[in-house]
């Protein structure tokens, strides 16, 4: 760790005296609670009377979907690290033909949802598809047996499916990072002599440490959450096994054990690294920012480059995308004979309200404990943001029971007192499906939006304030404008994350209500992925937009880089 | 503009929400709300077909997991009067959990036979799918596999193919071999096939067959309406050949019959609109939608005197087990406890 990390501003700097019961303290524990209310009811679920499952699980499959969860996890933990983090570094610091076009496309994967990628992956790949056909007419082999291939339905598959799909976290965080980060320490890395790859090694990564975990952290909850591919695959992960308890077993509780164990476990991983950077403050020292020429790449380096950015979005975009627009062409006429724009609707709706929703939230949240550096209130919101570790049927769940209990508590209520009756008021509701997405997401707008503002050094807040801004003016003219890139990044990847949600939105919905993920599932499930191939491509296409603008947008929340300043 | 940046968020978030709220849930008169595990495109047009009939409308809900958490949170105000499942296993469930209430109707009473529907009305089955053995029309000679016990015999080394063995219709199985012949025979049994599968389990039924046809394996399990849905698919003509290379093997001929399951129907405790209800259910045993069951999905109708589909006639007719499929649902949580047992997917 380089002296460049130690802009320690003494402890408590930032307190600005603030009773208890002000607005935003109490706000921010409210808004909290409520998020905590499905998480504690998947509680309330384990608690209930139900068979024992614990010592069968134990006797027989416990330790291998431990074991092969923790594989999974290394591996796709791995996979994006070196993915995400080198070609953000990259594209944010070298320069080299395609860097401008690498920039937004390497988001692009994002877009597609995991359990289609594994089922193109699965039609390419496995013996009757086109890869070993070619491969059998090359070499003249007839039957299986005469030749080795991977298996595409294994643990290595699942790791590289889910790898493909999740990396651009990784990438999106960290490039947002580097590029926050002062040209000066680059500057100072350089002036001591050091290249691109040793100012990488030695400054760029561990200043931009908090962003980088902050994205394995949401790659690894996307892995413990995959129930498709996995399913697919018959990967045995824990999650499954919380699924097999709950529908095979016909035993909730029992999942719900399964599932709060996961999340404890993911709970002590993610304090771990908090508690191993405790004492190291990221803010940075100086507010000189310039456009830094970068590294010009040159010879094998370039092309080494250049391959590292392409062959990512390739398996992760082009060739999926380039396989459903192939069926969805064959299938066009079951595609478009259903309410396809209805479904169009009801995702881009959903998802929009669940972004902008979470994005405000998460900056309520992020900013009320920035205020008031309380232990309780630390607490509230880390348990508020619990919600994306929970396999998301099974939080689903939490929200029936939280809804349900709301809705027939007030309908009692109004029986008993005025006899009548309000029936379900959220049970069943749109609302009731955003409520999930919001419980579900909003690690994911809180995080982002935290970590930048975690780097803005507390003196700006007192310079503000001295100067007769009070908290809500601060936020707005301080604040707001300097984590505009962090708000971009969290909307962005809750609108995408809403786009491909599944079990919260089927579980949750109204009557005849479907978006274009739940479309495609009724197919998927089938595994006749090519009469749902326009609505696939169409999650995918309406996830780019968003991508690209933000991609574009983050360019310019660059410090120091004003608009076209680097045309 | 950074000024307005909060209002003009919360000014988008509230049109949203307007919007999200101003599509709430129906359950007017002239209506009957559906929770179904079957596929909406599978149900459609019955479903319009009732419509058209009667006038009355149905709203449904496409929802495989958590269907019984749901009616369970939302209790007597749930809006769904019925519901449908893929499975007797999802229906004795839901059963079990007191969230369904027992109905009489002289005409189901007349259209399904009595093994097919609980004794009280609790649940009804619609309709009928064995689950047989696809064999491989040369590498399989004539005799060699007639039986479920087959698959686990030491000839068939290297040679079956199956889906997880945690997939409901997997787990059925076993729970019909542990009903007929106790739990050591039936753990013998998933032992037996695991030592015998050609690969890990894998996929969708479709895919067993496939497999078969590529030389994976000889052998597959599935249900019988995957060989009409691939012998008839003009999307994908490859999974013709498929079916083309195997023979359809109706196990157990000599004995206890074919394991068969059931899709089924139940009316919700909750039901608002208990007439509707029933009316729908009435019309899918009617003989015009189990017509378009048994044409549209290549299942086997349960009213007796329905044609069946010419493919699935072809495949001619079969003894299937008799045993009350309720028994059989109960011993689902000892089968799927037996498939970790011999860790049957690993």
């Amino acid at each position: 760790m380089t002296a460049t990390t130690t802009a320690k501003m003494a402890d408590g700097a930032n307190r600005v005296s603030l009773s208890w019961f002000n607005g935003w303290t109490i706000g921010t524990v409210l808004v909290a609670m409520i998020a905590v209310l499905p998480i504690a009811a998947v509680v309330y679920i384990s608690m209930t009377p139900s068979d024992d499952i614990w010592q069968h699980l134990v006797d027989t499959v416990l330790g291998l979907y431990i074991s092969t969860t923790l594989y999974l996890m290394i591996g796709v933990g791995l996979g994006t690290l070196v993915i995400g983090v080198s070609t953000a570094w990259l594209v944010s610091m070298c320069r080299f033909p395609g860097k401008r076009i690498f920039e937004w496309a390497l988001l692009l994967p994002m877009a597609m949802p995991a359990y289609v990628i594994a089922y193109l992956y699965t039609d390419i790949l496995e013996y009757a598809g086109p890869v070993q056909a070619m491969l059998r007419d090359i070499f003249g082999w007839t039957t299986k047996r005469e030749y080795w291939f991977p298996e595409i339905r294994s643990l290595g598959g699942a790791i590289s499916m889910l790898t493909l799909v999740l990396y651009p976290y990784v990438y999106l965080l960290s490039r947002a990072a580097f590029m926050e980060q002062s040209v000066c320490v680059l500057e100072a890395s350089r002036v001591l002599g050091r290249g691109p790859v040793r100012s990488f090694f030695s400054v760029a990564l561990p200043l931009a440490r908090p962003s980088i975990i902050i994205g394995i952290s949401l790659v690894l909850m996307e892995t413990l959450n995959d129930f498709g591919t996995v399913d697919f695959f018959a990967v045995s992960t824990f999650t499954l096994g919380i699924y097999d308890v709950w529908l095979n077993m016909n035993n909730v509780a029992g999942a719900a054990q399964l599932a709060l164990v996961l999340l404890a476990f993911v709970s002590v991983l993610v304090l771990s690294e908090r508690f191993a950077r405790r004492k190291k403050k990221f803010h940075h020292t100086t507010t000189t920012y310039r456009a830094l020429p970068g590294y010009l790449l040159q010879g094998r380096a370039k092309t080494l480059a250049i391959l590292a950015c392409a062959l990512p979005v390739l398996f992760g975009f082009v060739l999926p995308a380039g396989v459903l627009a192939s069926y969805s062409v064959i299938h066009f006429d079951v595609a478009m004979n259903t309410d396809f724009l209805d479904h169009a609707f009801n995702s881009l709706m959903l998802s929009s309200l669940a972004a902008g929703l979470a994005v405000a939230i998460g900056i309520f949240m992020a900013y009320g404990v920035r205020l008031r550096n309380e232990r309780l209130l630390k607490v509230m919101v880390r348990l508020a943001s619990l919600g994306y570790a929970i396999p998301g049927a099974v939080l689903a769940v939490g929200v029936l029971v939280t809804l349900g209990t709301i809705d027939n508590g007030i309908d009692g209520f109004m029986r008993q007192t005025f006899n009548i009756s309000t029936g379900l008021l959220l049970s069943g509701t749109i609302a009731a499906v955003t409520f999930g997405y919001l419980v579900r997401f909003l690690a994911l707008s809180f995080g982002s939006i935290e970590a930048s503002l975690g780097k803005i050094t507390p003196s700006m807040d007192g310079a503000a304030r001295s100067l007769g801004h009070g908290a809500f003016s601060t936020l707005q003219k301080v604040h707001l404008p300097m984590i505009r890139g962090a708000i971009l990044t969290a909307s962005m990847m809750v609108f995408v994350d809403c786009m491909k949600e599944l079990p919260l939105t089927v579980i949750l919905r109204p009557f005849n209500f479907h978006t274009l993920a739940t479309f495609v599932h009724q197919y998927a499930s089938d595994e006749q992925l090519g009469e749902a191939s326009l609505a696939a491509l169409s999650i995918v296409g309406f996830g780019i937009l968003p991508v690209i603008i933000l991609s574009l947008a983050i360019s310019r929340s660059r410090p120091g880089h004003e608009q076209g300043d680097e045309a | 503009m950074k000024n307005s940046y909060v209002s003009r968020l919360a000014i988008f978030c509230a049109i949203l929400i307007a919007t999200a709220m101003s599509s709430g849930t129906a359950s007017a008169a002239g209506e009957v709300n559906l929770y179904s595990e079957r596929q909406p495109f599978l149900m459609a047009p019955l479903l319009d077909a009732f419509s058209k009939e009667t006038g009355i409308k149905v709203n449904m809900v496409y929802i495989k997991k958590g269907m019984l958490e749901r009616l369970k949170a939302e209790g007597m105000n749930s809006p769904a009067d019925m519901v449908l499942t893929a499975d007797i296993g999802n229906l004795n469930n839901l059963v079990t959990a007191g969230l369904m209430q027992p109905t009489r109707s002289d005409k189901l009473s007349a259209n399904i036979p009595a093994n097919l529907r609980h004794p009280d009305g609790l649940w009804y089955g619609l309709t009928t799918r064995a689950r047989i053995i696809y064999a491989h029309k040369d590498r399989v000679k004539p005799g060699e596999v007639t039986r479920y016990e087959d698959l686990a015999a030491p000839h068939m080394k290297g040679r079956v193919c199956t889906r997880s063995g945690k997939h409901v219709y997997n787990v059925s199985l076993l729970a019909s071999i542990i009903d007929a012949k106790g739990e050591a025979k039936a753990t013998e049994w998933a032992k037996g096939v695991k030592a015998n599968l050609a690969r890990k389990p894998q996929g969708n039924d479709r895919a067993q067959v496939k497999a078969v046809f590529q030389g994976e394996c000889d052998v597959a399990i599935g249900n019988t309406y995957y060989m009409g849905k691939m012998q008839t698919n003009e999307k994908k003509p490859e999974q013709k050949q498929w079916a083309a290379a195997v023979n359809l093997i109706f196990p157990n001929q000599s004995d206890r019959g074919a394991h068969v399951n059931v899709s089924g129907a139940a009316v919700t405790k909750s039901a608002k609109n208990k007439d509707n209800a029933i009316r729908l259910v009435e019309f899918l045993t009617s003989d015009a939608a189990q017509k378009i069951y048994a044409e549209g999905n290549f299942e086997y109708p349960v009213k007796k005197g329905v044609a069946l589909h010419p493919l699935v006639a072809s495949w001619g007719t079969f003894k299937s087990d008799k045993a009350m499929l309720s028994n059989v649902a109960a011993q689902r949580k000892l089968a799927t406890r037996i498939m970790d047992r011999v860790r049957f997917d690993n």
